[in-house]
């Protein structure tokens, strides 16, 4: 089972977007939520494969998320606001208000179903 | 039966609030929409058709039965909060704000957890601003830093800032230079003229450094082949080579910026480098707003209690102190024994802590349509979607208020009446 360490930045895109205006129970929502975004580079060291699933890991949580790969920095996985993202987040907000929503240390291990 | 077309409808979705939207209404639906973007035209198509169940007591009630619920969860909590409001009018946000106080309450908005940051930043450095329609008619020097807006605020390249023809800016995206700051390359910074993709959590060091080079300090640390935040120097020197050289230039900012390491001191350092450009061109800073109305949230918050966010009435007049008042901070230390959420969805929003928290304790919710917080709400009150089947004032990230119209006819009242009705019901408590 091939795992690996990074940082987890929440975007925003345009489908989550349109898909939660939609509605948050619809399958647009859920998919694309849970779709992970990594660089070629980490997509080819875990050997993933388009909607392969990969089980994401932060200090205060973890999800089942689907992968796709995309041009960005290795080591920097993108993953689309919502309820997902929101069990990887921790507590602190270090007197803002605002915890970490992006660059958290997570680890990414491929999972098989 | 007829179609009836609506002009310059206001689009309710993000902070942009574009205000020209054509909507094509059949039997009382939005059938069909032009001028707008694929997330505008989403909301408008089923943002007023899918209505929650009028909940309290653990089943259907009546309106009334949902008033009555509401007003004896929050009469009789200890630390009540009021929060949420960033998808309704203003004139809501000031019956929520008033209701926190008369119940000694928290009260708090959804830029808590998103540009709350630069909404400290400004207080703590003011903000050289202008208006979209001023950056549209001028701004020959558009820089996005941590936005995306393509994704995002998807009609604001073409209405105010990059392809908009404006009174000195005839030729649209030719008489502009596009600068992207961003941690990834992305559709905006697809279209930019210089694109910087810069390590994340650099912000605030790059910000530091090009406040330097613009006042043309030394900077003995960095040699001439040095990186910065991932990027040469030399790259960083021509982008300030540009902000002297042009006539009018803004820096819209993201939540690339406000929800990275540094938070607020991003912004804040942000905005002094826009103060030090204005010793050699015109510059300018503008928050890239999230949801439509949560510069209106702010704008409200301050005039009635002098605070924008994270408020607290428990003494009996409001105090001021975010990461002790956030919604997130209070929902995660168990401060919090009763909530009214009105527009917005926490339990998607939110981190799953401060969820955790709110599924325990008694949770008032006032939501246009079903969502993943009415799914387990105590008392769940269905209302008018505001801009679709309801009236009132929002305010664009720009701070300009825009009237949004009532265009289709709804069984279930606004936020404001609902708001309203349970203000009434909570100052006559006894009676609970």
């Amino acid at each position: 089972m091939a795992s690996k360490k990074g940082f987890l930045i929440t975007v925003r895109t345009a489908r989550q977007g349109a898909a939660m205006e939609k509605g948050k129970f619809s399958a647009e929502y859920i998919a694309e939520t849970t779709s992970l975004t990594l660089s070629p580079r980490d997509y080819q060291e875990l050997a993933l494969t388009e909607g392969c699933h990969v089980r994401i890991r932060s200090d205060s949580g973890q999800a089942l998320v689907t992968c796709r790969s995309a041009e960005g920095p290795d080591g920097v996985f993108f993953l689309p606001l919502g309820p997902t993202a929101n069990t990887l987040i921790g507590e602190q907000t270090y007197g803002t208000g605002v915890p970490s929503y992006k660059g958290f240390p997570v680890e990414l291990e491929t999972a098989e179903l | 039966m007829s179609v009836t077309v609506h002009k310059d409808v206001v689009c309710t979705f993000c902070g942009a609030l574009c205000d020209d939207l054509e909507m094509h209404v059949e039997n009382n639906r939005v059938v069909e929409v032009k001028n707008v973007c694929s997330i505008g035209r989403s909301k408008a198509l089923h943002g007023d058709n899918d209505k929650p169940e009028c909940r309290a007591g653990g089943g259907p009630a009546a309106l009334e039965q949902a008033y009555d619920a509401a007003a004896q969860i929050l009469s009789r909590a200890r630390s009540p909060l009021v929060y949420g409001f960033s998808s309704t009018v203003a004139e809501a946000n000031r019956v929520g704000v008033e209701l926190a106080e008369i119940l000694r309450g928290g009260l708090d908005n959804c830029s808590s957890y998103c540009h709350g940051p630069g909404v400290l930043a400004r207080q703590h450095v003011g903000l050289p601003t202008c208006t979209l329609g001023e950056a549209k008619n001028r701004a020959d020097l558009v820089v996005f830093w941590g936005a995306n807006p393509m994704e995002s605020h998807m009609r604001h390249f073409s209405r105010y800032s990059v392809q908009a023809r404006g009174m000195y800016t005839p030729q649209g995206r030719r008489d502009r230079k596009v600068v992207v700051v961003d941690v990834r390359p992305t559709p905006s910074s697809k279209t930019a003229d210089l694109f910087f993709q810069v390590t994340p959590g650099s912000d605030y060091e790059i910000a530091t450094v090009l406040r330097a080079l613009v006042l043309e300090l030394p900077l003995p640390s960095l040699a001439d082949g040095s990186m910065v935040g991932g990027v040469p120097l030399a790259e960083w020197r021509k982008l300030v080579e540009l902000i002297k050289g042009c006539k009018y230039g803004i820096v819209f900012f993201g939540i690339g910026l406000t929800q990275s390491q540094g938070k607020d001191l991003n912004v804040e350092q942000l905005i002094r480098l826009v103060s030090d450009c204005n010793r050699y061109t015109r510059f300018y800073a503008m928050p890239m707003r999230g949801h439509a109305n949560v510069n209106g949230n702010n704008q409200v918050f301050v005039w009635q209690t002098g605070y924008p966010l994270a408020i607290s009435f428990n003494r009996g007049y409001p105090r001021f102190n975010p990461g002790e008042f956030s919604v997130i901070d209070m929902l995660n230390r168990g401060d919090v024994d009763a909530a009214l959420i009105v527009a917005t969805d926490p339990a998607a929003h939110l981190p799953h802590t401060a969820v955790e928290a709110l599924k325990k304790i008694p949770t008032i919710v006032l939501d246009p349509v079903n969502s993943l917080t009415t799914e387990w709400a105590d008392v769940v009150i269905p209302v008018a979607t505001s801009g679709l089947s309801a009236e009132g004032t929002y305010y664009r990230m720009d701070n300009v208020p825009i009237r949004l119209r009532k265009i289709l006819d709804c069984e279930w009242p606004s936020d404001l009446e609902v708001l309203q009705n349970i203000k009434e019901r909570v100052l006559h408590a006894e009676n609970y």
